[in-house]
């Protein structure tokens, strides 16, 4: 443990130096206002906290509900090691994006208002369900590795029954809330610029999420073998990264039909900032982590793996950066860079994640799991019964 | 019979005397400035391009943009034509200026418990039956309130009485849907700093277009879901019942023998 401490003390340093620029940076945000705080303007009112925290925190919480399908739903169960740590890092990705939401929000105490004063029209209120209700999902979902802690049986029980429920509920949460985010952009078709602008957002915005769900799950399983000297289930990310591959695939034959069906091809080959940021963005997280994925080679060696997860990582949160600052400032008139002090929030926020993940890590079993042999209890039941019913004849 | 209430701004008439502004900050008690840009305390302002004033303001949509995208509904369409903002229900999200295609609710931003500030078209005045404040104050006649299809009308004639010097195009009458600001003029409108790229739909079709196949994702994803979960569920429970059965009948033969 103590050699644990000190390899991580540089890191340490780090976040407590960001976390005191973070503090100071809430003090302004709430004493002098957005204005004080943000670069944020009448022409430009949404910026990192919506770009990044919001956008890119909800996208890569994705692992959660694509996993939580394979295991519970396709029944692959041998995805089960990781799901802990998976749905963990969900309901901390939603938990960092409300923290965010509050400090975005002009009268972030106000928030409550969402609950009851509704207006289905709006994307926003979808959005607002979706954050609620899933958080709450996860925190079900992952309440049963708490409450082993404290051996409580019964409750762990009563909870298991409802499991199937409970996960098709969240993947279905998942869906809308991914692709809602896109829709909220359905709203600016003069204000985006072409090449992200498309009425296949929403859509993008899953299959995306998707795809960076399974870079996060490998990046997990990476980070979390190097923290706590773990074993690494090579096979199962390997076969993660086949899936990556699929996910991929579908996500650039879409673009594609898209960018024909609106007859943008041309967007494409404009000398201007907005095309060199789409091909990078397209490059790195899509075209390049897909041809090296393809390759077994690749897929199967740990750097290779690796690698091509953190691409299909940055790329998707060039994807929503652009979508969200760089696509929209050509319209606005006004370029837009965030503060010192929106970047710190952001930064204590990502900080605050993982310090609460490695203390779950420390406390509560997140890597172990005896389950498999207590989920064959009712068939022992049953055959007992088979056995009673064969014996009377 | 019609009541909607519009006001035509006749670009040709105007002489930037400033009293719309004066007017309307007295009538709003917002603070003086003579701004030139839209501001928080700046319902509306004076552009100036080239030497043509071009008034700007809340165009007060048909289909108002932010009237849809508004989480807790904070804004609403008055029958007669105004769009107005609740600040008691705003929880300060700024979708709303996210997606105003006209760039106008402005915001708040030095203080701490933020509104969002747009013109009301003296929502007061206009049922109490009166003019509202700008329209009254204008001197030339470049900003005049009545029905708007009367107004509408009225741009047309004026259009066509004298069509070498308007613009043939009534800026507000097709745009997003329609607005109750109507704009006429003898310089291009892309000179003027007006969007002239939006289209005839109302925005809010938009993502109305996405929501509105929301309970149909639920419904068949949940059926979807559920039936895989129950076919994949059934394939293990079947393939352990099958084992079980094969040890079992492994076992009852070594005792018969």
């Amino acid at each position: 443990m103590k050699q644990f401490l000190s390899k991580l003390t540089f890191w340490k340093v780090t976040a407590a130096v960001i976390l005191l620029a973070g503090a100071s940076a809430t003090a302004i945000r709430f004493f002098g206002g957005l204005g004080a705080a943000t670069n944020l303007s009448d022409e430009f009112p949404w910026g990192l906290w919506i770009g990044f925290d919001v956008l890119c925190g909800v996208g890569l919480a994705a692992g959660g509900f694509t996993l939580a399908a394979i295991v519970y739903i396709f029944n692959v169960k041998r995805f089960e090691p990781i799901i802990r740590p998976t749905i963990l890092t969900a309901f901390l990705g939603y938990l960092l994006v409300i923290v965010a939401l509050m400090f975005d929000l002009g009268r972030p105490l106000q928030i409550w208002h969402a609950f009851i004063m509704w207006n289905p029209r709006s994307v926003m209120f979808e959005v607002a369900w979706c954050v609620i209700l899933y958080t709450a999902v996860l925190s079900l979902e992952f309440a049963p590795v708490v409450l082993e802690k404290f051996n409580m049986t019964k409750t762990i029980k009563v909870m298991k029954k409802v499991t199937i429920p409970l996960i098709i509920t969240g993947v279905l949460l998942s869906t809308l809330h991914q692709s809602s985010l896109g829709s909220l952009y359905l709203i600016v078709p003069e204000k985006l610029y072409g090449l992200w602008y498309s009425t296949s957002l929403p859509i993008f915005f899953f299959v995306s999420a998707v795809s960076v769900g399974c870079a996060m799950m490998i990046l997990e399983s990476f980070l979390s073998s190097r923290a706590f000297n773990r074993g690494l289930e090579m096979n199962l990310l390997t076969e993660i990264g086949r899936v990556a591959v699929l996910v991929l695939g579908v996500l650039l034959t879409m673009k594609i039909v898209d960018l024909a069906d609106r007859h943008a091809f041309s967007l494409l080959m404009q000398p201007r900032m907005e095309t060199y940021l789409y091909w990078f963005e397209i490059s790195i997280g899509v075209l390049i982590p897909l041809v090296l994925l393809a390759i077994r080679k690749v897929r199967e060696n740990q750097n290779g793996l690796f690698l091509s997860a953190v691409m299909i990582i940055i790329g998707f949160i060039l994807n929503r950066m652009n979508i969200a600052i760089t696509g929209m400032e050509g319209w606005a008139g006004v370029s837009y860079f965030p503060t010192w002090m929106e970047i710190t929030v952001t930064l204590s926020i990502v900080v605050g994640g993982f310090v609460i993940f490695s203390l779950a890590a420390k406390y509560l079993s997140l890597f172990k799991h005896e389950e498999h042999e207590k989920s064959s209890q009712p068939i022992n039941e049953w055959i007992e019964d088979l056995r009673t019913v064969s014996q009377g004849n | 019979m019609n009541t909607k209430k519009a006001m035509l701004i006749d670009i040709t008439l105007c002489i930037g005397c400033n009293s719309c502004q004066d007017a309307c900050k007295k009538a709003n008690n917002l603070a003086e400035g003579g701004e030139k840009k839209l501001s928080p305390s700046a319902y509306t302002a004076l552009e100036e391009h080239d030497g043509v004033f071009v008034r700007r303001m809340c165009q007060h949509c048909e289909e108002p943009t932010c009237a849809s995208v508004c989480p807790v509904g904070a804004f609403t369409k008055t029958p007669e034509g105004p769009v107005l903002y609740d600040e008691n229900k705003c929880i300060g999200c700024r979708y709303c200026m996210q997606a105003c295609p006209f760039q106008v609710p402005r915001y708040e931003w030095s203080s701490t418990y933020p509104r969002v500030q747009k013109c009301i078209f003296c929502h007061g005045r206009i049922t109490q039956g009166l003019q509202p404040a700008c329209a009254e104050a204008c001197p030339t006649g470049a900003t005049k309130f009545g029905n708007r299809d009367d107004l509408i009308r009225e741009a047309l004639e004026r259009i066509k009485t004298e069509p070498t010097k308007y613009v043939n195009r009534i800026y507000g009458q097709h745009e997003v849907g329609g607005t109750s600001i109507l704009y006429i003029t003898n310089v291009p409108f892309e000179q003027l700093g007006f969007k002239t790229e939006l289209q005839a739909t109302a925005l809010p079709t938009l993502t109305w277009n996405a929501l509105s196949k929301i309970p149909g994702v639920v419904t068949v994803g949940g059926v979807f879901l559920y039936g895989i979960w129950w076919i994949t569920n059934r394939r293990t429970e079947v393939q352990r019942f099958e084992r079980k059965l094969a040890e079992m009948e492994q076992r009852s033969n070594g005792n018969h023998s």
